[in-house]
C-alpha cells in the first residue's frame, strides 16, 4: 500500500467498530490475543488503523501490539479471500504424499503460500495437522474437512466452492 | 421408550467422511418407518478407528458398522433395524482372514487395546454430563474432596503416573512442588495445545469426553491448594472448544464449579483460552506468556511455574491426558492404577497411530507393549503389503525407531534410550517408499519455521541444519556434510534455552544413527534409494509397457521425450529435468525411476 491509500485508509476507518469491541476488554488483564481474535473475526484480518487504535486505547506501543499479530499463525495482515483452503503439511500427512497434493492446488489457483486469488475467492494457507490424521492426506476448506485426498480430487471439490 | 440406540462417531475425522450426511439421511428413513419414536441416535466422541469411518454402532446388540454412507441408510433401516437381517457388506472385513465380524470387540484393532482414559470415548454422548456420570464419573472428585491436600498428592506420588505431555515428569512430585509453594493465589492450567504434527488424542479426549478433563483439573486444583484454572487449547479445535464449554456449563449447574463446589466449602473457576497457532506455546513457559497475552516465547526455568508461574503466582500445569487420569487413580486407587505398565512408566498411553499402516487411529496400550505389536497388530501391518521401515515417535522432538528395535518395551525410559522420545504419543509410521533424509529435512524445516527465534543455538542452528539437509535431498550433499550435521545437532541440542530448540536436533540425529547409509547414498551416489527425492531420480519409459500415445511426449517441458505414434518413446537424459511430469501424465505406469 502506498503512503497515501494508506492515509486515506486510516481517515475512512471506521473506528467505532474497534471501540465496541474493545468494550468487554477494558481494564483487564491478559486480553491483547483475545481482542486481536474478535478484531480479525469482525473484519477478516487485521487492519492497520485498528491495530494502532488498539495501542492508543491500552496505552501500549503499537510495536507490541504488531509483535503479539505478527508472532501467531493466526492472526492475518491482509484481507483475505471469501475461502479458505488450508493444506495440512503434518508428518501423516507429508508420510502419505501430501506435497503432490499441495503443489496441485496452487497450480489450480495460480497462487502461493498465504496468497489470495484475483476474484478474492479462495485464500491458499498450509497448516501443521488439523488433528484428522488417520485420513491423510488432508485439507479444510472454511470449516469442512476433506480427507484421502488425491490430486485428482481437487478441482471436483473446489466446484462447491 | 427407544428399543435401540445407534451411536455415530462424530469425532473431526469422521465427520469429514460424512457423519452428518449419515444422520440425516437415517433421521428421514427413521421417519418413513415410523420408527424415530424407537431408535435413539447418539452421536459420540471419537472411536479411534477413524480410518474406517464413519462409524455406527447398534446397540444394544454392539453390530459395528462402519465406512457407512448416506446410501446406505435406506438398505440398513429395511433390512436390519425391520427385518433382523445383517448388512454384511458394512461389517469390517480381517485384511488378515478376509472374515467379518459384527462386534467391535472382536477386531483386533480394539481387542488389543486397554481403553482406561478412552473408556468413555465414542461410548457417551459428550455433551451430556449424566452420561459422564452414570459411567463413574465424578466419583473420584468427590473422594478427593474428603481428603487432605497433601493425600491427594501422596495417592497420586504413589500412582507412578508420569506427565503424557512429553517429558514425562512425575506428576505427584509438580503436585507437591505446587502445593509446597508459599502463596494465596495459586493457578492449574491444562495444557491442551497439542502441536505435534501427526498427533490428536487430546483433541479426541476433550471432543469425546471433556469432563474427564475438567474433573482432573479439579482435583489438581484442590491438591495444591488453587481455586482457578485456565485450559489452554489450540483455536484449530473448534469443536473441541465448544464442547468443553458446554461440559463447563453443565459442571457449574451440578455445582462441581463455582462456589462452594459439593459443599466442600471450596471455589473452583475455570477459564476457556484459544491458542493462536504457535507450537512453542505448548512449551509451558511460553504458554504462560500466551495466557498473559505476550508473544509466546519461553521463559529461562529457574524459576519453575509451580513457583512463579501465571502472573507471577505458583502454577501447575498438566496435559490433557496426564488430567484424564487422575480421576481414575482417586476413584479406584493407586495401586489398581500401578498395576498397570513398566516399572517406570505406570498405566496406559494413547497413540495416534499413522502413515503407512492399514489400521490408522487412536489406540490406547498398557506402557510397555512393544512397537511390534502396535504396528502389525494393532495397525494391522504395512499398507499394500509394503515392507515396514520406521516408526516416528514423538513429533518433532522424536526419533526414528528401525526395524532391528521393533521389539523395543514402549515406554518412557526405553524410547529415550532408542534416541526417540515419547513424546504427545504421535507415532507416524513408514515403509520402504519414505525416504529417511526427506523425513529430517521435513521435521528440521518443521522447527526451523516454529522457531520463536530468542535463542541463537535454536534460531540459527535449526536454519544451518535444514540448508544442509536441503542441499542433500537436492542431491549436492558434501562429503563432510554428515559431520557437519552432527556437530551442530549437539551444539543447538546443548545450548538452546528451551524444549523446542534442545529436541529439534533428535530426528536428524536418530536417522543418522539408524539410517545412516541412506544419506550417503544421497551425497556419495547421488541416489535417493527410497526414490522420492526428485532431483536424484533417473527417468525412463520401459518399452514392454508404453503404448505410445504421446502424452507424455506433450507433457514434458524440457521437450526431452521423443517417439512416433504407436511406437515406444524414449527419454533423452541430458536433456530431463527430473520433473516428473511425465510420470504423473503417463495412465500406463511406462515411466518409471531408478
Ligand atoms: C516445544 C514444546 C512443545 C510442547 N508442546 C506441548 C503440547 O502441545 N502439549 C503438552 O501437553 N505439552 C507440551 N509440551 C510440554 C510442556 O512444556 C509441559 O512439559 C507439559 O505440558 C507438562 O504437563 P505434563 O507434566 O502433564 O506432561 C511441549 C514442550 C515443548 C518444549
Ligand atoms: S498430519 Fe495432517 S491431519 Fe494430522
Amino acid at each position: 500500500m502506498s503512503e497515501e491509500t494508506a492515509k486515506a485508509a486510516e481517515k475512512s476507518f471506521d473506528y467505532d467498530r474497534v471501540e465496541t469491541l474493545l468494550q468487554e476488554f477494558l481494564h483487564k488483564k491478559g486480553v491483547m490475543v483475545p481482542i486481536l481474535q474478535k478484531i480479525q473475526a469482525e473484519f477478516g484480518y487485521l487492519p492497520r488503523p485498528a491495530m494502532e487504535y488498539v495501542a492508543k486505547r491500552l496505552r501500549i506501543p503499537v510495536s507490541k501490539v504488531f509483535g503479539v499479530a505478527t508472532f501467531y499463525a493466526q492472526f492475518h495482515l491482509h484481507p483475505r479471500g471469501k475461502n479458505i483452503v488450508r493444506v495440512c503439511r503434518g508428518t501423516a500427512c507429508h508420510v502419505r504424499g501430501v506435497s503432490k497434493v499441495a503443489e496441485k492446488m496452487q497450480e489450480i489457483l495460480g497462487v502461493g503460500v498465504g496468497q489470495t486469488t484475483e476474484d478474492m475467492n479462495f485464500t491458499y494457507e498450509e497448516v501443521a495437522c488439523i488433528g484428522a490424521c488417520g485420513l491423510a492426506p488432508v485439507m479444510m476448506i472454511n470449516d469442512q474437512t476433506y480427507g484421502k485426498l488425491t490430486p485428482e480430487k481437487l478441482k471436483g471439490i473446489l466446484k462447491n466452492y | 421408550m427407544y428399543e435401540r440406540h445407534i451411536l455415530i462417531c462424530a469425532g473431526t475425522g469422521c465427520i469429514s467422511s460424512g457423519t452428518r450426511e449419515v444422520k440425516e439421511a437415517l433421521e428421514n428413513e427413521l421417519i418413513k418407518h415410523n420408527l424415530q419414536d424407537k431408535v435413539r441416535i447418539i452421536l459420540s466422541g471419537c472411536h479411534g478407528f477413524c480410518e474406517k469411518g464413519p462409524i455406527f454402532i447398534v446397540y444394544p446388540e454392539d453390530i459395528f458398522y462402519c465406512e457407512v454412507k448416506a446410501e446406505d441408510m435406506p438398505e440398513l433401516v429395511e433390512e436390519y433395524l425391520v427385518k433382523g437381517n445383517i448388512v454384511e457388506r458394512l461389517l469390517y472385513k480381517d485384511p488378515t482372514t478376509a472374515g467379518t465380524v459384527t462386534s467391535h470387540e472382536e477386531i483386533p484393532f480394539y481387542s488389543r487395546q486397554k481403553r482406561q482414559v478412552l473408556r468413555n470415548c465414542g461410548v457417551i454422548d459428550p455433551e451430556n454430563i449424566d452420561e459422564y456420570i452414570i459411567r463413574g464419573g465424578y466419583i473420584g472428585l468427590k473422594k478427593a474432596l474428603g481428603m487432605e491436600p497433601l493425600e491427594i498428592v501422596n495417592t497420586v506420588k504413589s500412582s507412578g503416573l508420569r506427565g503424557r505431555g512429553g517429558a514425562g515428569f512425575p506428576t505427584g512430585m509438580k503436585w507437591e512442588f505446587a502445593h509446597r509453594s508459599p502463596g494465596d493465589k495459586k493457578y492449574v492450567v491444562c495444557n491442551a495445545d497439542e502441536g505435534d504434527p501427526g498427533a490428536f488424542m487430546d483433541r479426541s479426549v476433550l471432543e469425546g469426553d471433556p469432563h474427564a478433563v475438567l474433573e482432573g483439573l479439579i482435583i489438581a486444583g484442590r491438591a495444591i491448594g488453587s481455586d482457578e484454572a485456565y485450559i489452554y487449547v489450540r483455536a484449530e479445535y473448534p469443536l473441541a472448544v465448544r464442547r468443553l464449554r458446554t461440559a463447563i456449563a453443565q459442571a457449574e449447574e451440578y455445582g462441581l464449579i463455582g462456589q462452594n463446589i459439593l459443599n466442600s466449602g471450596a471455589n473452583f473457576k475455570i477459564n476457556i483460552k484459544e491458542g493462536a497457532g504457535a507450537f512453542v506455546c505448548g512449551e509451558e513457559t511460553a504458554l504462560l506468556a500466551s495466557i498473559e497475552g505476550e508473544r509466546g516465547m519461553p521463559r529461562p526455568r529457574p524459576p519453575f511455574p509451580a513457583v512463579k508461574g501465571l502472573w507471577g503466582k505458583p502454577t501447575c500445569i498438566n496435559n490433557v491426558e496426564t488430567l484424564a487420569n487422575v480421576p481414575l487413580i482417586l476413584r479406584n486407587g493407586a495401586d489398581w492404577y500401578s498395576a498397570v505398565g513398566t516399572e517406570g512408566s505406570k498405566g496406559t498411553k494413547i497413540f495416534a497411530l499413522t502413515g503407512k499402516v492399514n489400521n490408522t487411529g487412536l489406540c490406547e496400550v498398557p506402557m510397555g507393549i512393544s512397537l511390534r505389536e502396535i504396528v502389525f497388530d494393532i495397525g494391522g501391518g504395512i499398507r499394500g503389503g509394503k515392507k515396514y521401515k520406521a516408526v516416528q515417535i514423538g513429533g518433532p522432538s522424536g526419533g526414528c525407531i528401525p526395524e532391528s528395535l521393533l521389539d523395543l518395551p514402549v515406554d518412557f525410559d526405553s524410547l529415550t534410550a532408542a534416541g526417540a522420545m515419547m513424546g504427545s504419543g504421535g507415532m507416524v509410521v513408514m515403509d520402504e517408499d519414505t525416504c529417511m533424509v526427506d523425513l529430517a529435512r521435513y521435521f528440521l524445516s518443521f522447527t526451523q519455521r516454529e522457531s520463536c527465534g530468542k535463542c541463537t543455538p535454536c534460531r540459527e542452528g535449526t536454519k544451518r541444519m535444514l540448508e544442509i539437509l536441503e542441499r542433500i535431498t537436492r542431491g549436492k550433499g558434501e562429503p563432510e556434510d554428515i559431520p557437519r550435521l552432527e556437530k551442530l545437532a549437539v551444539a543447538v541440542k546443548d545450548s538452546s534455552l528451551c524444549g523446542l530448540g534442545q529436541t529439534a536436533p533428535n530426528p536428524v540425529l536418530t536417522t543418522l544413527r539408524y539410517f545412516r547409509d541412506e544419506y550417503e547414498a544421497h551425497i556419495f551416489d547421488r541416489r535417493c534409494p527410497a526414490g522420492l527425492c526428485r532431483d536424484l531420480l533417473t527417468y525412463y519409459i520401459d518399452a514392454e509397457v508404453c503404448t505410445g500415445c504421446r502424452s507424455c511426449v506433450k507433457a514434458c517441458p524440457a521437450e526431452a521425450i521423443s517417439g512416433e505414434k504407436k511406437e515406444p518413446h524414449a527419454i533423452d537424459e541430458a536433456k530431463c529435468i527430473s520433473c516428473g511430469a511425465c510420470f504423473d501424465r503417463c495412465k500406463f505406469g511406462a515411466v518409471k525411476t531408478k
